[in-house]
């Protein structure tokens, strides 16, 4: 694989409270190739931002280095834009103040003219034509985020990084900016590195899919490929069969195996080349039928359980 | 804040009674008690009508309302040093602050930069800020006096010396707290340092730097009288001693009134600056 993007055995401390260092995460190897795709889902507190923030140039990492295009980076560039999880819009600004903001940046010898009609060519493309005059107090959240993703666009980065970018947004509103992040990237073959909690999205965007188990020390446990087709559509990518395998799989590495790995695997954990899964409609909880039903018993199950335990007793110990 | 037209009205009117209330209470206090009787004339003469018809030495509101008519009509004339029009006196006043003030802004705002962009300077310069913040601007007046030798310039240096303390503070404070998201997008976006200083520090430090100002324009008016008092020649603060020399309370109560109204324009002034450079988020 061509490595566009090399994450080279980075590893991050902070001095602890009381003397010594906390790791947040240690020796991380990842690779990205030109035009991928890829999502971290960890747990908070695994040093997924400060990854994000590191590629960024807006953090150090301790130890280790980022390659990107063949050279080591040196703190923040124009060729790797950043979408926050804030938004991080300049409150002061319209919405072509905040994007051509960036244009300006980018190309200082640009007349003002240039930068207005470049600005509005990246404004119309992630749909906010007409609200180019408005402040960013007088959007709502899917439209600012909306400015975040056409302040990052405009600039033509080489890397998008986005930082948990529809977090905050209703299920509607961040439905249809996936599409258009989508869309954007398919089209413009954009190398994109995002931070999710959201299963679905990181199967609905990504190709593939990085793991991280929980910090502090935390490590990358596995990188899942994405078994579905390219051109998988948001209406319907959860009806395709090899969906449930890959979900649950995702899920049961966040609900079980991110805490456990590290005292399974031990030191023996090859950091280097982290095992790469493609999963498949064989797994055992891939949502058939048989699944279904056996999901369905043991909820069952469960219930009569409940009903026979003394009361006061933790959900915890009942189960 | 927006009340509503019916909040408003009702704010009106009680302002009005309020106001009618305090000029009738004014009236009455300052009222004349009956004349007195069985004086000799001619030591009536001498004693004035204050003695002899038990008129109050304090003036009414309209003795007051006529000597300001009289003001108003003829605010700029010149009669020699003792003699000035009041608008000519409050442009003097007027004058130093803003020259005084001034001269704060050009030291106060990039020293405010220094100290909120550098955490060397801000822990380097803070014991003398903390030393000097809270003399009183009056207390520097025989300094400035012996050494600048001239008086007219050393209210100004009282004026920008009391005015350059919250100014400085506040803009190093705005700088200092400029949100770090901001100034990520601007390193993402590698600008430089005079570009970040102008683009992202100062739009986002400009409303807490206005409310220094609002603050320092506040005590530069509040400095002014007091110091015109104590250099003397011209300016508002000197009209008042003059008067009150000349025993003319009528003249103070006016000064008193002109000096509120001016030091509210000069407030507004500075409000509305401030409501302009304001950002919603």
């Amino acid at each position: 694989m061509e490595k566009f993007i090399a994450i080279e055995g980075i590893t991050k401390r902070f001095p602890a409270p009381g003397g010594g260092t906390t790791t947040v995460f240690e020796d991380l190897w990842l690779s990205m190739a030109r035009g991928e795709f890829t999502c971290v889902i960890g747990h908070s507190g695994c040093g997924k931002t400060t990854v994000l923030n590191i590629l960024a140039g807006l953090d150090v990492p301790s130890e280790g280095a980022v390659i990107v295009d063949n050279k080591a980076i040196e703190g923040p560039s124009l060729d790797r834009a950043v979408i926050f999880q804030g938004h991080s819009l300049l409150p002061w600004r319209t919405v072509m103040g905040n994007v051509s903001y960036a244009v300006s940046s980018k190309w200082r010898r640009l007349s003002a003219k240039d930068v207005t009609e470049h600005a509005q060519q990246v404004i119309d493309l992630v749909g906010l034509t007409g609200a180019e005059h408005k402040h960013p107090s007088e959007l709502s959240g899917g439209m600012k985020q909306r400015v975040g993703i056409a302040r990052a666009l405009s600039i033509e980065p080489k890397i998008m990084l986005m930082d948990e970018p529809f977090s905050a947004l209703d299920a509607l509103t961040r439905g249809t900016l996936q599409d258009e992040v989508r869309r954007i990237c398919l089209t413009t073959g954009q190398t994109a590195f995002m931070i999710t909690h959201d299963v679905d999205e990181a199967i609905y965007l990504s190709d593939r899919i990085v793991l991280m188990t929980n910090g502090p020390g935390a490590v990358i446990a596995e990188i899942v490929e994405n078994p579905l087709p390219k051109d998988r559509k948001r209406t319907d990518f959860h009806k395709h069969p090899r969906y449930y395998g890959v979900r649950n799989h995702i899920i049961d590495f966040l609900v079980t195996r991110s805490k456990s790995f590290a005292a399974e695997q031990g030191a023996t954990f090859d950091r280097r080349n982290v095992p790469v899964v493609r999963p498949s409609t064989s797994s055992s909880h891939d949502g058939d039928i048989d699944g279904l039903v056996t999901s369905i018993n043991r909820q069952v199950r469960l219930l009569n359980t409940t009903k026979k335990m003394p009361r006061g007793k933790s959900l915890k110990e009942r189960l | 804040m927006n009340a509503s037209p019916g909040v408003r009205l009702a704010a009106a009117f009680v302002s009005v009674v309020i106001f009618i209330v305090f000029i009738a209470a004014w009236h009455a206090a300052t009222q004349g008690t009956s004349a007195v009787q069985g004086m000799d004339p001619e030591y009536a003469k001498l004693m004035g009508i204050t003695a002899t018809s038990g008129k109050s030495p304090m003036p009414g509101p309209l003795d007051v309302g006529a000597k300001l008519w009289e003001h108003l009509k003829q605010p700029f004339y010149d009669k020699g040093p003792n003699d000035k029009g009041i608008g000519i006196q409050l442009g003097y006043s007027i004058l130093r602050v803003l020259l005084g003030y001034l001269l704060a802004v050009l030291v106060a705002i990039p020293l405010g930069f220094l100290i909120g962009m550098s955490a060397v300077m801000s822990r380097a310069l803070d014991p003398f800020i903390q030393v000097l913040k809270p003399i009183s601007p009056l207390a520097w007046m025989p300094l400035a006096l012996y050494t600048i030798k001239d008086s007219s310039l050393s209210a100004i240096f009282v004026i920008f010396i009391c005015s350059v303390w919250p100014m400085l503070i506040n803009t190093a404070f705005g700088v200092a707290a400029v949100r770090k998201e901001w100034l990520n997008v601007a390193r993402t976006l590698e600008v430089g340092a005079i570009r970040r200083a102008f683009t992202i520090v100062l739009p986002a430090a400009a409303p807490t730097i206005l409310t220094g100002m609002r603050i320092s324009i506040g005590i530069a008016w509040l400095v002014i009288v007091a110091a015109e008092m104590l250099v003397g020649g011209t300016g508002i603060g000197y009209f008042v001693w003059n008067e009150w020399n000349n025993l003319s309370i009528t003249n103070v109560i006016i000064a008193i009134l002109v000096i509120g109204l001016v030091g509210m324009v000069l407030d507004q002034i500075l409000a509305r600056i401030a409501r302009s450079v304001t950002f919603p988020e």
